[in-house]
């Protein structure tokens, strides 16, 4: 078989719930489908809460411990100020034709992008597949996940 | 860089994108969906009069703002445009690439 090191499919696993971390991964996976790519995304740990009915919505950028922020840490960890840092970034994306979180997850189901959640992740949070959105494709362990990504050209991508 | 198109001179970039709309006609988006293993049928062309009348009002496009047009889903705007839907259905209605991540 030839291979000319081209792309031929993008398995991201996401572990974080950080609304930047989400954001990342989303638009990996879309810009993956946008050019002919097939896509497929992990969620673990954390990364669990971005395909969460009731957390999906509230996911906030993390204002202590990112040095990115320009912001001294302690200020960070006032009350509020992730909520206040989250709405302005949420403001920005709205500018740029950035969709929510739930919107984003719909268009990355309709372009086809597989959505995955971890089984033993979602043991661990006591999650049931009820919890998780309609969208998703399946409960996976770790061995069924690199059974999908079997296959010349595959990449894969921890987040 | 000049290419024959449907039998006709046409400039464009290496990716094959059309660089003067002008040359753009009928035959020559039909020899461009055919290079794409693309028969154009009447969906498509109502997805295409739409991407060509943004591109006229300089609307940029994504992939978010085709699946709100109300002219195609972006299931079917995919199964229309298989592969790169967005950058395909470009190149066919003779407009150049976008730049856009989203």
């Amino acid at each position: 078989m030839e291979d000319n090191g081209t792309i031929k499919k993008m398995m991201i696993i996401l572990s974080k719930a950080t609304l930047e971390n989400v954001y990342a991964c989303f638009v990996l996976a879309n810009g993956a489908r946008m050019e002919g790519i097939e896509a497929e995304i992990f969620f673990t740990f954390f990364g669990l809460e971005a395909v969460h009915n009731k957390k999906l919505d509230h996911l906030h950028i993390a204002t202590v411990g990112n040095p990115a922020m320009h912001m001294p840490t302690m200020l960070g960890g006032l009350p509020g100020m992730e909520a206040l840092a989250t709405s302005m970034m949420k403001k920005e994306m709205e500018k740029i034709d950035m969709p929510d979180v739930r919107e984003f997850i719909e268009i990355l189901s309709a372009s086809g992008v597989k959505l995955w959640a971890c089984k033993l992740a979602m043991d661990m949070f006591h999650y049931k597949k009820e919890d998780l959105i309609e969208e998703l494709d399946g409960v996976l362990t770790v061995g069924d996940f690199y059974k999908q990504g079997s296959g010349v050209g595959t990449h894969m991508l921890f987040i | 860089m000049d290419k024959m198109i449907a039998g006709k001179t046409i400039s464009v970039t290496e990716e094959g994108f059309m660089t003067d709309f002008t040359q753009w006609d009928k035959t020559i988006a039909d020899a461009i969906a055919a290079e794409n293993s693309i028969t154009l049928t009447s969906r498509h062309w109502e997805v295409l009069d739409y991407i060509q009348t943004e591109y006229k009002n300089e609307v940029p496009l994504s992939i978010r703002k085709i699946g709100k047009s109300g002219v195609v889903d972006i299931k079917e705007f995919y199964q229309l445009f298989p592969m790169a839907p967005l950058k395909t259905a470009t190149k066919i209605a003779g407009i150049p690439k976008k730049v856009s991540c989203i």
